[in-house]
């Protein structure tokens, strides 16, 4: 039987490898049982965790059904596991060496670029002991991933099926411990919608009927939305609600909103200055810039009155970092950039920032060690910066191709960051074992997290220039997610059709 | 952030039951609410979202929900918003509801201080309690208590968005920076990569002396003292290039600067971030002479090839993006 490279597995008789497949799944099902008793026992997160996804190399070697199994297979067996050693060497040594020769736009069966660790220098800080901590856990899923991935070069794999049943069953019933987001029901209706437009998971027109009538109870008859019924008004949950009914994609849904009083609603949210406070009372921040603007130009309500001012304002929140911060001097942060550089696009201003700054700090945010998105300097990846700083690159992308300056610099086929170790972080180290996506390792699954994650993941799937693009899914191509727009963070069909539907019937106030 | 505001809970599972206090008595057996009728949720027969509700939280806001339709402003209304609040500290109609009732009944400012720095204690992450706060203070007009709180909230989490943007807001309202840089520093000594820390720097000497020609060769020479003790801290080198967008002449020419890159180009500095600034620096001098655009062009494209292959590969296209701009713009 040949040694070398991966074309040595094609001397296997392929009714071995069919058998020893059934038996995978035999294993797949008594390792789920084993990982549910030891939650059952309640065993630590972590532990379970690696367990996940070191069971496909530990339990060929523990589970009685090899044990029954003919002992040529226990030959071939051993001979794989030399294989494995062989091909890890191979690949720790790949991962070192220069990538320019490689192509871009496949699936990268190994890390697509060296991973490189914080140097302390001699200095730790809370900072750097807390940086080192993740960079060790991270360091860990990635070497059982390369181990697992000698097994099966489709991985890492997303995880579809669990992903639809945690977010479908979210979307119906919560538990208890959900009290603390009850003022928020209408972003949990918008970040379990949207994952399952991601997932292109089809969703029944009862829930959708369902959907339609629960944020009709939590619009305003004063105009906006709240988090629940009878909630006051609030800029984030009436983004949240327009936004999912913009994903029902019908004109029942469209028609709930009561457009005239949502223009007063954000006009009682209007600041002289042209900011937005989040609600009548309520506290400024660029979130609430960006909630307006969204919802003003997705339902075809945006005028003059509404946003004069509004872009020197937000202009105003760019730090000497290059970043935005949620107000003027504060710190750059991941979620504010994203929404001032967003609702700058929407009003067509993003020129008037410091791009070049802008572009660095971005650049800046992805993490050498983990592939993932910081959402500040020296603080930690976290999941769902996947998005917010993830789709600040198409944004950034989409402003250079109309400046004469930048336009032939850039490629149009890559966004400016490393897609593919975006995706590898998030595939490999953002999946909870039942379901669902994670800030990191370690740390429990929810719906923000998936919906961020997963809207990560698609753009860094998906580069799309005016004229071309390419698509780069790491993994098994099942992983490819459908194609969110970076300034609404909605399905494009989504938004083509709520804008065309709005904006043929212009308010009358 | 919508994540830190909707912070998710730990476990999918019920909490242990906090309906088993003793003195608890719920709001529809008190005999003083009997006048009120309470309002239930009714969401119709298909539940979207729907949260399975403790006894306590539903006979709560069945009570909160009938006072704020009846405009009440009472003693017993303000008591319910603070169980309401205990049970949902994130409720903003809660909390926009009782500012309504402290107005109304003219209540005690020191003790509502008091009231709300017990649940920012417990909920430091939460925008609701950090703007009621400053609603308070706004009406009071007495900052005295707030850089003690915020320092507090910070010892615990030095970096806590919205402590800092608290105190920004307290510091420039009631011009309060005497002591600010000092308190900088101290937290710059416990970490000199506390990004928050050097932000706050940046924002006390902008609002108290500006960036004079004086200050500006201070606040470089405290950037260069720290990157030769810590050369790969992001922090001190965005501080560093962000007092130099002040200084006329840009990256190059001031004195500091010249000496930092001679010190980390004869101690053989490999930090991504000197590398960057090095190409920074030359762009700029090809941008204002074009005669130097030929000896500087290749040596920045070599710094971007190094920078692409081998010391910063995550930020490949980046570097290469600055690379084919580069020699777009300055090769000939």
């Amino acid at each position: 039987m040949s040694g070398g490279g991966v074309g040595g597995y094609n001397s296997i008789p392929s009714g071995r490898i069919i058998a020893a497949d059934e038996d995978v799944n035999d294993m797949e099902v008594k390792a789920a049982e084993e990982i549910e008793e030891l939650i059952a026992k309640k065993e630590t997160k972590d532990q379970v965790t690696s367990l996940s996804l070191t069971w496909s190399v530990t339990c060929p070697l523990l589970t009685q059904p090899l044990q029954r199994m003919c002992s040529s297979f226990m030959a071939l067996f051993l001979l794989f596991l030399l294989l494995i050693i062989y091909h890890i060497k191979q690949k720790l040594k790949m991962s070192e060496r220069d990538y320019s020769e490689l192509e871009t736009n496949h699936q990268f069966s190994v890390l697509s670029v060296p991973r490189i660790h914080l140097d302390v220098e001699g200095i730790p800080t809370v900072t750097s002991d807390e940086q080192v901590k993740v960079e060790s856990t991270i360091e860990h899923l990635l070497e059982n991933f390369l181990e697992n991935h000698e097994l099966d070069s489709t991985l890492p794999l997303l995880s579809r099926l669990q992903i639809v049943d945690f977010v479908k069953h979210g979307l119906s019933r919560l538990s208890t411990s959900y009290e603390c987001l009850d003022a928020s029901r209408t972003w949990v209706c918008y970040w379990n919608l949207h994952s399952l437009e991601l997932l292109e998971a089809s969703i029944p027109d009862e829930t959708k009927e369902a959907v339609i009538s629960f944020l009709n109870l939590c619009q305003s008859p004063t105009g906006g939305f709240g988090g629940g019924p009878f909630q006051y008004s609030h800029l984030a949950p009436t983004y949240a609600a327009v936004n999912a009914l913009v994903i029902l994609q019908s004109d029942v849904a469209y028609k709930i909103i009561d457009r005239p009083n949502l223009y007063h609603f954000l006009m009682s949210c209007r600041n002289e200055d042209g900011a937005f406070a989040l609600h009548v009372g309520g506290e400024v921040d660029v979130r609430g810039t960006y909630c307006a603007v969204v919802v003003a130009k997705l339902t075809g309500i945006a005028d003059q009155k509404l946003f004069s001012g509004t872009s020197e304002w937000i202009l105003k929140c760019q730090t000497y970092e290059g970043g935005f911060a949620g107000t003027p001097n504060q710190e750059a942060h991941g979620g504010y950039t994203f929404c001032a550089l967003a609702a700058l696009t929407l009003l067509g201003q993003e020129s008037k920032c410091n791009i070049r700054c802008l572009l660095r700090w971005a650049s800046n945010r992805q993490m050498k060690f983990e592939g993932g998105f910081q959402g500040r300097t020296n603080k930690l990846v976290d999941g769902c910066y996947s998005f917010w700083q993830g789709a600040l690159f198409p944004l950034l992308h989409f402003h250079l191709a109309k400046s004469d300056q930048y336009s032939e610099a850039l490629d149009v086929e890559r966004w400016l960051f490393n897609q593919e170790a975006l995706q590898e972080y998030l595939l490999v180290c953002c999946q909870h074992p039942f379901g669902g996506l994670l800030d990191k390792p370690g740390r429990p699954r929810d719906f923000y997290h998936t919906c961020y994650g997963l809207s990560g993941l698609s753009i860094a799937q998906h580069v799309n220039g005016v004229v071309s693009g390419r698509t780069s899914v790491v993994g098994s191509p099942n992983n490819e997610l459908a194609l969110t727009h970076p300034v609404y963070n909605l399905g494009v069909n989504a938004v083509m059709r709520a804008l065309n539907y709005f904006n043929s019937k212009p308010l009358r106030t | 952030m919508a994540g830190e505001e909707s912070k998710e809970p730990l476990s999918d599972s019920s909490d242990e039951c906090s309906d088993q206090e003793p003195t608890w008595i719920y709001y529809r057996d008190r005999p003083e609410w009997n006048d009120v009728v309470p309002v239930e949720l009714n969401e119709g027969p298909f539940p979207v979202v729907s949260i399975a509700y403790s006894e306590r939280f539903k006979d709560i806001f069945n009570y909160f929900r009938a006072i704020v339709l009846k405009n009440e402003i009472s003693e017993r209304a303000f008591e319910l918003t603070s169980d309401a609040l205990e049970l949902n500290p994130a409720n903003y109609t809660v909390w926009q509801y009782r500012r309504t009732v402290l107005k109304g009944l003219e209540k005690n400012i020191q003790k509502e201080l008091s009231f709300v720095r017990r649940i920012i204690e417990d909920h430091p992450k939460n925008y609701q309690v950090w703007h009621h706060r400053r609603v308070l203070v706004e009406w009071s007009g007495d900052p005295s208590s707030e850089l003690r709180l915020t320092e507090i909230v910070l010892a615990q989490d030095a970096k806590n968005y919205h402590a800092w943007q608290h105190r920004q807001w307290v510091l420039d309202t009631f011009k309060l920076f005497d002591h600010e840089l000092e308190f900088v520093e101290r937290l710059l000594e416990d970490d000199i990569r506390n990004n928050s820390a050097w932000n706050q720097r940046y924002f006390v000497v902008k609002q108290t002396s500006g960036f004079s020609e004086d200050i500006i060769s201070r606040e470089l020479t405290f950037s260069v003292n720290s990157i030769k003790k810590v050369c790969n801290n992001e922090s001190a080198w965005n501080y560093l290039r962000g007092v130099l967008a002040h200084y006329t002449t840009g990256l190059n020419g001031h004195p500091v600067v010249e000496e930092l890159c001679q010190f980390l180009d004869e101690n053989n500095s490999e930090s991504p971030y000197y590398f960057a600034f090095l190409v920074d620096r030359m762009e700029e001098l090809m941008q204002s002479d074009a005669s130097k655009r030929q000896v500087l062009l290749p040596k920045a494209d070599g710094i971007l090839q190094v920078l692409a292959t081998k010391m910063d590969p995550i930020r490949r296209e980046y570097w290469l993006f600055l690379s084919r701009y580069l020699n777009s713009q300055f090769a000939n």
